[in-house]
């Protein structure tokens, strides 16, 4: 394979984020929104590592400062929606 | 950055891009878009996708109908996939008194053009499949309502408008307007100052704050509603399912995944938007009340969002008494995203050629000197 895949939940290749990069999506939240990285299943376990790597070579940032400007998102992983089912309670 | 344009518009979210294209799509070319962080920052990258047409207020039918048939075209017209889905709304009635307010909505719809129309409980399956009819007392239905990805609408928007030469400049806060003989003249930005021609404020759940800076009050305030994704799992439905008993919202994206969300009447105004276990619970629970076989699936995400909310529930549009330049376009109410493309028209009309049209004076910000007469049909 000459263009490996790099979000295999949305299908996302090298070259595609590359690309992204050159044309100006030079954040991580940027980059997410425009080619759905790690808004699959595995909500970024995969992915992100390597998307933030190529964004701090590509963009000459440190690879702490390109990690940190991510949102967290709970459950952080899949979450059986049955865990929160009943009771009452404010949580 | 430029030091001048015709016109700056103040946020990029779906207001601002769709203002951005239409203007440049009638040669008004000279246009800045100022974003304080990136395009969809804000509520827009954070809201549910829908597109409903049944409203109580003429107003807003009639926006959200203008809406609508810009929709159905949009995707070729920006030549971008903006993933719309004409699956309809259901609105769900779970007493009596709400299916009658939803007929008289249906009547006065029907009046306006719309073919939306009332259901009988067992109808519903047959749109919405695994739904449990002995949860509701009725609905309604639009089978030209629907969804599409906020994303790609706003990203369609503004490559078009890019390539018709408009200019975005992302990463940038305005802090301060200068007002001079009843104009605002320039805009003051963390980057340098902007002399501008026509200023916009559509900074959403911020508006309050853009208009202060020109010594102007609006009645907004920002309110939290939280959302969810669940898996993807294989198509159910194309339909987006409300209720205004609970406020619960839910529809199956492109991909697959429900994303939905639920109002929650104990919100307090404010910038808060931390996602919270109470919202996990209330918003699961309905949904699960409502269709029991998506109790299996798994909760992938939660985020939040600001509702930017105004005393009657409906936008404020056009231009500020005593301010013929500085044009509000903001205090959506968490409808911002489904009439965004009509209001982009109306207020690219006002910015060509001074023309401003019935639903603009009717959404004036002058209007809450008078009496009100609200929006019933607020879900989420």
């Amino acid at each position: 394979m000459d263009d490996p895949i790099v979000c295999r939940c949305e299908e996302v290749t090298l070259s595609q984020v590359i690309q992204a990069v050159e044309e100006g999506y030079d954040t991580l939240e940027e980059l997410k929104r425009h080619l759905r990285v790690g808004m699959g299943p595995c909500q970024g376990r995969t992915c992100l590592p390597l998307v933030a790597r190529i964004l701090a070579e590509k963009t000459g940032r440190p690879l702490s400062e390109v990690m940190g400007e991510i949102s967290v998102r709970p459950p952080l992983a899949p979450a059986p929606v049955e865990l929160f089912l009943g009771g009452e309670g404010e949580g | 950055m430029r030091a001048s344009a015709d016109v700056v518009i103040i946020g990029a979210g779906v207001t601002g891009a769709a203002l951005a294209y239409t203007l440049a799509k009638r040669g008004i070319r000279d246009v800045l878009v100022l974003e304080r962080r990136f395009p969809c920052a804000g509520a827009t990258g954070r809201c549910g996708g829908g597109i409903r047409q049944q409203f109580t207020s003429e107003s807003n039918i009639r926006l959200a109908m203008g809406s609508v048939r810009i929709y159905e075209g949009l995707s070729e017209e920006l030549d971008y996939d903006i993933e719309y889905v004409q699956g309809g709304y259901l609105m769900l009635a779970e007493t009596e008194q709400e299916l009658e307010l939803q007929r008289k909505a249906v009547a006065l719809q029907n009046e306006l053009g719309l073919p939306s129309r009332a259901l009988s409980p067992e109808e519903v399956p047959e749109i919405v499949p695994l739904f449990d009819t002995s949860t509701i007392a009725g609905a309604t239905f639009c089978p030209t309502d629907g969804h599409a990805n906020p994303f790609r609408v706003v990203e369609g928007y503004l490559r078009a408008a890019k390539g018709l030469g408009v200019k975005l400049q992302k990463f940038t806060e305005v802090t301060d307007l200068t007002v001079r003989g009843g104009r605002v003249t320039e805009v003051v930005t963390s980057r340098g100052k902007v002399a501008a021609g026509v200023v916009v404020n559509a900074a959403g759940a911020w508006s309050k704050r853009i208009a202060a800076m020109a010594g102007v009050e609006l009645p907004n305030q920002p309110v939290r509603h939280e959302i969810l994704a669940t898996e993807p799992v294989q198509p159910i439905t194309d339909v987006m399912v409300v209720s205004l008993h609970t406020g619960i919202y839910f529809s199956q994206t492109v991909q697959g995944q429900i994303v939905g969300g639920i109002g929650d009447p104990a919100e307090r105004p404010g910038y808060n938007i931390r996602s919270s276990f109470r919202f996990l619970r209330r918003f699961l629970s309905e949904l699960v009340r409502h269709i029991p076989a998506l109790g299996q699936l798994a909760v992938l995400r939660q985020w939040a969002g600001l509702y930017d909310v105004t005393p009657d529930a409906q936008p404020i549009l056009g231009p500020t008494p005593g301010l013929e330049n500085f044009i509000q376009a903001n205090g959506y109410s968490g409808h911002g995203f489904m009439i965004a493309p009509k209001v982009a028209e109306l207020l690219a009309d006002y910015i060509e050629r001074g023309e401003v049209s019935e639903d603009l004076r009717r959404l004036s910000l002058s209007r809450f000197e008078g009496e009100l007469k609200g929006e019933a049909f607020v879900v989420g």
